[in-house]
């Protein structure tokens, strides 16, 4: 079984901590992600906001070039690609016609062989995660699913579109205390970072507010858009809201990480435009527990 | 003297080209309401998702689709997804309002509202058509172009290099002249720049 990696374009830019800390703990797993060769950009928001041909053509060459390569999964952090990925090759096994539309606009014989996974599949798939874990990441969290990489359910066929708790039992194995609240699958303003972001502010804005109200620490994303708006725009967000949110907003790759034992720095906390910093009292409990974990097999 | 009837026989109606494009029947929609209630951006559109399915119910008189086309609406639409999982009809209304933003460009109504969120639409697949990949940088300066927005986020840019995040040079795909191909012939019209 062969999984390739699908990066993306945010993964290499403004994410790259996303995949540096994903790289991180591959290593400590000893699971090697080769990356699709040649691989382009998904065409996001833009390509299916103005040619259905082209938001489908641009997956379509990603997954084909994983097919050529033997990839009999991909991996895709990123909930956008996720997301653009799953709809093309539901919509090209839907339709065999459109199958070879696209498959002429590509040059290449789709075939739809390489199947598309998130990372929280990935993470929930490796069996011995739980061994690896020296460092219980022993703090409150808020776990932000966005609106791709749930939605639309139907497609995706991965967690439920309204409070799903994939992420969270993801989070209760290495050690956090996920938090019930109401914001898990309320978009954030996405693609919008840019070309509207008072409404990117105001919709970021309502995340980090019921996180906060709720006791979070922090607040956990798979999606470098995500990311990207709740830390990135944080001044934006302040500005808006007439008041500072100080919660760090981590991926769950980096979260992992954390647990892990792996150094801050490999996983990319330093990029981040939040200081990830935690209360005194979150790491004099987490160091108690560590030390208790330690102790067990000691009195033995 | 052609009546009403006849109009709607013979013209291919707004509701006519979605259900073509996309497959969805905006006659199944009984107007309940929870897409514009689910909707993050209702309260910012000149017509909530509700109402644009009515106007679509209507679009037999052309006045109505004119205003669908010409709505604000369908550019502020995140395709969060939250309408579709919502509906108890299951209408795939993201999908619609993708169907309708391709006919508001081909006709050239896009909504002068929308100015900003196109200018970055386009900007986006510009960098990614010559290059394969998405430059940031190329990006933002494009979008600026275009926009006119020349001094906004000036100042985040020093610390985003510091902390690693803006590459000055692009990434280039080897397969450039496929991607070039692939694009000039899915974006065939040229429509008018934002």
């Amino acid at each position: 079984m062969k999984t390739g990696y699908y990066p993306g374009c945010s993964l290499k830019g403004a994410g790259r901590e996303y995949s540096e800390s994903l790289m991180a703990v591959a290593d400590i797993l000893g699971v090697k992600l080769p990356e699709i060769p040649d691989w382009n950009c998904c065409g996001a928001t833009a390509a299916h906001n103005v040619s259905h041909d082209l938001s489908l053509a641009l997956p379509a060459r990603i997954l084909a070039a994983a097919e050529k390569d033997d990839m009999d999964e991909v991996l895709v952090p990123c909930s956008a690609c996720y997301n653009r990925l799953s709809v093309t090759r539901h919509e090209l096994l839907q339709d065999e016609q459109l199958r070879q539309k696209i498959s002429g606009l590509i040059e290449a014989d789709y075939r739809g062989s390489a199947k598309v996974i998130n990372i929280i599949e990935w993470l929930a798939g490796i069996s011995d995660l739980e061994t690896k874990i020296i460092a219980p990441f022993a703090h409150r969290v808020a776990c932000y699913y966005g609106c791709l990489l749930v939605r639309p359910a139907g497609i995706l066929n991965f967690d439920r579109p309204e409070d799903p708790q994939s992420m969270d039992q993801l989070l209760k194995k290495i050690g956090a205390t996920p938090l019930d609240w109401a914001f898990k699958t309320e978009c954030c303003g996405a693609g919008f970072s840019v070309s509207r972001t008072d409404i990117v502010a105001k919709l970021s804005g309502l995340i980090l507010n019921d996180a906060v109200s709720r006791g979070a620490e922090a607040v956990i994303v798979a999606c470098p858009m995500c990311h990207l708006n709740l830390d990135l725009r944080r001044p934006n967000i302040e500005k808006h809201a007439g008041k500072k949110f100080d919660i760090p907003v981590i991926y769950i790759t980096q979260a992992v990480g954390l647990a892990m034992g792996i150094a801050p720095n490999k996983l990319g906390l330093q990029r981040h435009t939040v200081p990830v910093k935690f209360s005194a009292s979150a790491d004099r409990s987490a160091a108690r527990e560590t030390r208790a974990q330690k102790s067990v097999p000691g009195e033995k | 003297m052609r009546s009403d009837h006849d109009v709607q026989h013979c013209r291919q109606t707004l509701a006519d080209l979605v259900l073509e494009k996309t497959g969805v029947d905006v006659a199944r929609c009984y107007q309940c309401g929870k897409c514009s209630a689910g909707c993050p951006l209702a309260v910012d559109m000149d017509f909530p998702p509700s109402q644009i399915m009515h106007l679509l119910q209507l679009s037999d008189f052309p006045e109505f689709s004119e205003l669908a086309l010409r709505s604000h609406t369908i550019w502020l639409c995140l395709t969060c997804q939250v309408c579709y999982a919502r509906c108890p009809m299951e209408l795939d209304i993201p999908k619609l309002m993708d169907a309708l933003r391709a006919e508001s460009l081909r006709l050239q109504k896009v909504n002068p509202k929308a100015r900003d969120i196109l200018a970055f639409h386009r900007a986006f697949l510009d960098s990614i058509r010559y290059t394969g990949r998405l430059f940031e940088m190329g990006q933002v300066v494009d979008y600026k172009l275009r926009s006119r927005h020349f001094l906004q986020d000036l100042l985040q840019a020093p610390g985003m290099f510091l902390k690693g995040k803006l590459h000055f040079l692009p990434e280039r795909i080897r397969s450039r002249s496929l991607l070039g191909r692939m694009f000039s012939r899915t974006l065939k019209v040229k429509e008018k720049r934002p």
